[in-house]
């Protein structure tokens, strides 16, 4: 077990330590990245576990966009080490980090709405039969498992156009195509951000199912109602510095949101266990 | 997954198409704005009525025969820019690029000592259209420069070219039997019904077996009279185009040659990777870069391939012209098959389109065109007409892309 920063209100539970933080499947050590002058990610650490959903929070300019980019190959980082599966590895761009296993639904989808649910989730990755032809057959069949795997019930017919689905089902078709590929650690960003109620709960109950699933689930949120929803772990930045992370069980959002507007800066990694 | 293992009843939240359900789920297609072919046939059938109203001329057999042979040129450079359509994207060289294409196929063959096999001068030609393409295409995606630009560059230069090519000429006249029998030679009546009789058992064969494939992997299946439909159409439209079509001259080799595109650029749009992705770029640039695909090397092909089938439409119409001057390719040979395009029910804006569309829109087309030709109307009143029609075959295009907006389908 790595010792991770003290949080304050005493030890988590071991029995929760051993349920939720098994040995992580990516983690990030000291990691640096500046653009010019702007210092955008100090000596973060961060990591996740199969089966943990970890969000991570912030408030804008807090660094969150930048260590996903990061993490998915968009940009280098400066400085820090990278470990995926208790390997160190170097990730240098995209197909580096969808090889490993690590897929990113953006915030803005990246799905093309003239083409069907199928089309899309096989973009790029059409499966061809013995001909060179595209293979429907095969990709609507596995389309339709993943989709019930996950238990998305709300998308009438996998023919249809994206064009016509609804955001809460627009997110569904992106997260099950990011999931579809043996993906380990899936990075949503801001999934709920432009959804209305129900088609939240849709997608957070969504994130659950990805959790129980096994796999690491990586959320960016701003809505702390959401992230109380449906996470294990919460790792707050402010200012490119990871300032506090907490289990959610034993935390509440006023403590959260104190770490997101006045968390300590000088909280650096190296210097969490002196201070607590 | 252990729904591999699931017992192959039918899936309940599919229950089995029935006729009514397909027909009701066709007929809200279309109030939400999904028209498909519905406005083209319902066009047809109206230029139909007009022009055999005013001259009797309009539906016999031998000006069949005459349209047929006016469209295929336009139908194959609208098959062409369809392309480039696709991707958002346009193509206004496609009129010149198709008249140095002709240009040059009448010159390399003209028997004056130096003039070149049969067989290499196609090579040659096509060869000069892809290259052509190739060129635009790499200034678009490598340089930048936007396609309206590059192209409105080439309609200047391979103007240009043709008049260059030409010289002083001021004609030239095609004096190859091979190449002028494109357009004027005719399938004997009996080939002509075997051939469409093997496009109904292609058609039949490729139904089949989709539904054995789907059935096999446990999907819903088209009802069978949807089906049957669909083969029984096919069957009665081809049989009354080679009926009509033998009661003159016959079927014209251009019509056969506009056929074999038809469906070899089909199969590419619709069952290959390369047609897949050529919509997705079209659709979301960025979503197609994003999943892998190279979306410079799409657009690259994509003009390559309008600038091969503009070369081709020319080559036809050539040969229907039996000669080229320097008014190759100029005026109709850009715009109509543009507008036969969009008629069909391709957007200018990307992602929607088919060959099928580019095909009937270019029938439209030249029906007009065709029929306007039989009242003797001044080309004044024609192109007035003309105009006409393509804006009011846009509006409804609008309507109904409105249509699609509210009901969520964009």
């Amino acid at each position: 077990m790595i010792p991770r920063g003290a949080r304050p209100g005493g030890e988590p539970a071991e029995e929760e330590r051993t349920q939720v933080m098994s040995d992580p499947i990516l983690e990030l050590r000291g990691v640096s990245k500046s653009f010019g002058a702007v210092q955008a990610l100090y000596q973060v650490d961060f990591h996740v576990a199969p089966g943990e959903v970890m969000s991570l929070v912030g408030d804008n300019g807090a660094g969150k966009s930048t260590l996903i980019k990061c993490i998915a190959g968009i940009h280098p980082f400066d400085e820090g080490e990278v470990v995926f599966e208790g390997q160190p590895v170097n990730i240098h761009g995209p197909k580096d980090s969808a090889r490993l296993g690590i897929e990113v639904v953006y915030q803005d989808l990246a799905l093309a709405d003239n083409l069907d649910v199928v089309q899309n989730m096989y973009l790029g990755r059409e499966e061809m039969d013995g001909l060179r032809r595209l293979d429907e057959t095969a990709m609507e069949a596995r389309a339709k498992e993943t989709l019930k795997g996950l238990s998305v019930t709300t998308i009438r017919s996998v023919r249809q156009l994206v064009a016509g689905l609804s955001g809460g089902q627009r997110q569904s078709v992106a997260v099950a195509k990011a999931v579809m590929w043996n993906s380990k650690v899936v990075i949503l960003d801001e999934p709920t951000a432009a959804l209305g109620v129900a088609q939240t709960k849709q997608v957070l109950d969504l994130v659950a199912r990805l959790g129980e699933q096994g796999l690491a689930v990586i959320l960016i949120s701003h809505n702390l109602h959401d992230i109380f929803q449906v996470a294990d772990g919460i790792t707050v930045l402010r200012l490119g510095q990871n300032v506090a992370e907490f289990r959610r069980k034993e935390t509440n959002q006023q403590e959260v949101v104190e770490a997101i507007t006045a968390g300590q800066l000088s909280k650096v990694p190296g210097q969490q266990e002196a201070m607590a | 997954m252990s729904a591999v293992a699931a017992p192959p009843a039918p899936d309940p939240s599919h229950p089995k198409d029935t006729i009514g359900a397909y027909a009701r789920r066709w007929w809200t297609d279309v109030r939400s704005g999904e028209l498909g072919s519905l406005p083209i046939v319902v066009g047809l059938v109206i230029i139909a009525i007009v022009f055999q109203s005013q001259n009797d001329r309009f539906l016999t057999a031998g000006n069949f025969v005459n349209l047929l042979l006016q469209t295929a040129p336009y139908a194959v450079i609208a098959m062409g820019v369809t392309f480039a359509l696709l991707l958002g994207e346009i193509d206004l060289s496609i009129g010149f690029v198709s008249g140095v294409g002709g240009v040059l196929t009448a010159i390399l063959l003209t028997p004056d000592g130096n003039e070149l096999p049969t067989f290499v001068v196609f090579v040659v030609v096509l060869g000069a259209g892809l290259a052509i393409g190739t060129f635009h295409g790499l200034i678009i995606t490598k340089v930048g420069v936007p396609s309206f630009v590059v192209t409105l560059a080439g309609l200047l230069a391979w103007n240009g070219v043709v008049l260059l090519l030409i010289g002083s000429r001021g004609t030239v006249i095609l004096q190859n039997d091979f190449v002028i029998g494109i357009a004027n030679d005719f399938l004997a009546p009996g080939v002509a019904w075997i051939l469409a009789a093997l496009c109904v058992a292609l058609y039949v064969g490729v139904q089949l077996n989709a539904v054995r494939m789907r059935r096999r992997a446990n999907l819903e299946i088209d009802p069978t009279a949807i089906i049957v439909l669909r083969v029984v159409a096919l069957a009665v439209a081809l049989a009354i185009v080679v009926a009509v079509a033998n009661e003159d001259r016959g079927l014209p080799y251009a019509a056969l040659v506009v056929g074999g595109l038809f469906i070899v650029l089909s199969y590419m749009l619709n069952r290959t990777k390369f047609g897949r992705h050529v919509y997705a770029v079209g659709g979301n640039a960025e979503a197609a870069r994003r999943a892998g695909i190279n979306v410079d090397n799409v657009r690259i092909a994509c003009f390559a391939l309008c600038s091969l089938l503009a070369v081709i439409g020319g080559i036809i119409l050539a040969s229907r012209l039996r000669s080229v001057d320097t008014n190759t390719g100029g005026g109709q040979a850009l715009l109509y098959p543009i507008a036969a395009a969009v008629i069909g029910g391709t957007s200018l804006f990307g992602g929607r389109g088919t060959m099928k569309a580019a095909l009937l829109g270019a029938l439209v087309m030249l029906s007009i065109d065709n029929g306007l030709g039989l009242l003797g109307l001044s080309s004044g009143t024609k192109f007035v007409l003309t105009g006409a029609v393509l804006l009011l075959a846009v509006t409804v295009d609008s309507i109904s892309r409105r249509g699609r907006a509210q009901s969520g389908r964009a």
